[in-house]
């Protein structure tokens, strides 16, 4: 079986961090994704920009591109896509391409920080 | 014991621009907002140990900053009973959604209002960053003190009178209007890239340098205040470029090394990529403004895998447009050094002739005339600008690196004897 772990804290104190507070808590990460890593049940983990950083496309018609993060309560996380883009305005086209397929809810745009693809998962069979 | 306590300051200085906020609008005096923060946070770590951590800190100093200080005057005026502290410490959930509720659409013209305080018209700049420092960001006297290397006395001092000048000016405390909102905007914005300044022109003192982190930090915080704001996003933007290449700005002997000569490996990439991703965001509204355009052109400067790659031709246009947006000596003294990448020395002499007059105090004129003269083989002028530049440093990496040059020069080019050095 495949699990998310979904990672929140407050932004504001994480990315307060001096670098001695950051490079203590990437250590001791470090630690436990090497242990994991090693019995290749590791697959893609990653660090994201702040809020600040993100944009929202509402998927409405017509789309509706928002600055900021996603900030409804009443829809939930489904899942998640990662590209590798030139900018913001792909990334955006992108995110306008899957609205088409699958119209309703959000998408949030966020660039990443730390990106490690981790062992090749796959769902059992 | 110290784990629980590095998580309560970590919070209450995350929470401490909200909360004084909302604390001066409600009581609109300074002093008695920052004695009720002062009394909730005492609270908050006699607290939050045993309780655990409140799920919104700030809502949470907030209710109990306001019913301490009320009870002081209530004790003031003796009046009748004062709830315990118990019922005080214990504020449930619901309360604080009460709180929350109160105060959620001031809250962003809360902190903009206690940014803008310090932004005073009459408070000279290092004033109104020393004000900024203590109200918003909570830092003591002692290191503000230590990050201007002045005593502490004397900052206490400095602080008290600036406290005196900002309470005797008028503050608005209705919500502002839209115009009246992106004029404090403006006045912030300034500000907080005069505290980020501050720490960057000290790279090679740790204590100021910390200022660069704190205007990052406060600029993110105003920027998920008002998320659509193209010039906050270019502010964040422009400090995170710039603080990106901190780490090879100094030697080991905290010499300046340019831009030129420093390894790229050592940059910052994530604080780039941020940088990156909100000038991007910021383009889309197509509304340039200076900080926009600054930023820009520290991002083509962060594109650039080596030196040999940067895009000078990119960074004459921008400085063009800067130029036209807050038309500047200094200005125009920047994209001259674009000029000679571009167009060569000579055009670049040509372009900075005019700003003898204005920028003849200016270290970095006399700095860049000379390393111009020296590309094209005129060394007295050359000579002769670089002795000004060290008359004029304001640091002594400053003076070094010019004296580098002077050095290189002499011994290549000795002076004629009857030439004064």
């Amino acid at each position: 079986m495949l699990y998310a772990l979904l990672c929140y804290n407050d932004e504001d104190t994480v990315w307060a961090w001096d670098k001695a507070q950051e490079d203590e808590v990437m250590g001791r990460l470090a630690v436990v994704r090497g242990k994991l890593e090693r019995k290749g049940k590791l697959g893609p983990s990653l660090r994201l920009l702040p809020t600040t950083a993100a944009t929202t496309l509402r998927k409405s018609d017509p789309p509706l591109i928002i600055d900021g993060p996603f900030a409804e309560t009443k829809e939930q996380l489904l899942g998640f896509y990662i590209v590798d883009v030139a900018n913001l305005d792909e990334a955006v086209a992108v995110a306008r391409e899957l609205g088409e397929a699958n119209p309703g809810g959000s998408y949030e745009i966020r660039p990443l920080a730390l990106y490690n693809a981790g062992a090749d998962l796959r769902v059992p069979a | 014991m110290s784990a629980d306590l590095a998580w309560i300051s970590a919070a209450i200085t995350a929470a401490r621009p909200q909360a004084v906020g909302a604390l001066l609008r409600y009581f609109r005096d300074l002093d008695t907002a920052e004695e009720a923060f002062q009394d909730a946070c005492l609270r908050a770590l006699k607290n939050w140990p045993a309780n655990g951590p409140p799920r919104d800190p700030a809502a949470w100093l907030i209710m109990v900053g306001r019913n301490a200080a009320l009870d002081g005057v209530r004790k003031r005026s003796r009046n009748t009973e004062l709830p315990s502290e118990e019922v005080l410490s214990d504020l449930g959930d619901q309360e604080e959604r009460a709180a929350e509720r109160i105060d959620a659409g001031d809250y962003r013209d809360d902190v903009l209002r206690l940014l803008f305080i310090c932004c005073h018209p009459d408070l000279p700049a290092t004033q109104q960053i020393a004000l900024a420092l203590r109200i918003v960001s909570g830092l003591s006297v002692k290191q503000i003190a230590r990050a201007f290397l002045v005593s502490e006395a004397a900052m206490e001092q400095r602080i008290t009178r600036a406290k005196r000048e900002v309470a005797g000016g008028e503050v608005a405390f209705e919500t502002p209007g839209a115009v009246q909102r992106s004029e404090r905007l403006a006045a912030v914005a300034a500000m907080l890239y005069l505290v980020f300044n501050e720490g960057y022109s000290a790279g090679d003192n740790p204590e100021r340098a910390q200022l660069c982190d704190e205007a990052i930090r406060l600029t993110r915080l105003l920027l998920r205040l008002f998320q659509t704001e193209p010039e906050i996003m270019g502010l964040l933007a422009l400090m995170l470029i710039q603080h990106a290449r901190t780490p090879a700005r100094f030697d080991a002997e905290g010499q300046v090394v340019l831009l030129d000569d420093q390894d790229r490996g050592l940059w910052d990439r994530k604080r780039i990529n941020e940088g990156l991703a909100l000038i991007d965001k910021a383009m889309r509204h197509r509304r340039p403004g200076a900080y926009q355009v600054q930023a820009a052109i520290a991002a083509l400067h962060a594109r650039a895998a080596a030196p040999a790659d940067t895009d000078w031709p990119q960074i004459d246009a921008l400085y063009a447009s800067l130029e036209r947006l807050t038309p500047s000596p200094v200005v125009t003294l920047n994209r001259a050094v674009a000029v000679s990448k571009v167009r060569g020395p000579e055009a670049a002499l040509e372009m900075i002739a005019p700003l003898e007059d204005r920028l003849a105090g200016y270290f970095h004129f006399h700095g860049l005339k000379g390393a111009l003269n020296l590309e094209l083989g005129r060394h007295a002028e050359a000579r002769a600008a670089f002795d000004r530049a060290i008359a004029l440093a304001n640091t002594a990496a400053e003076a070094a690196h010019i004296r580098q040059h002077l050095d290189r020069l002499m011994a290549d080019h000795p002076a004629p004897a009857t030439g004064a050095r």
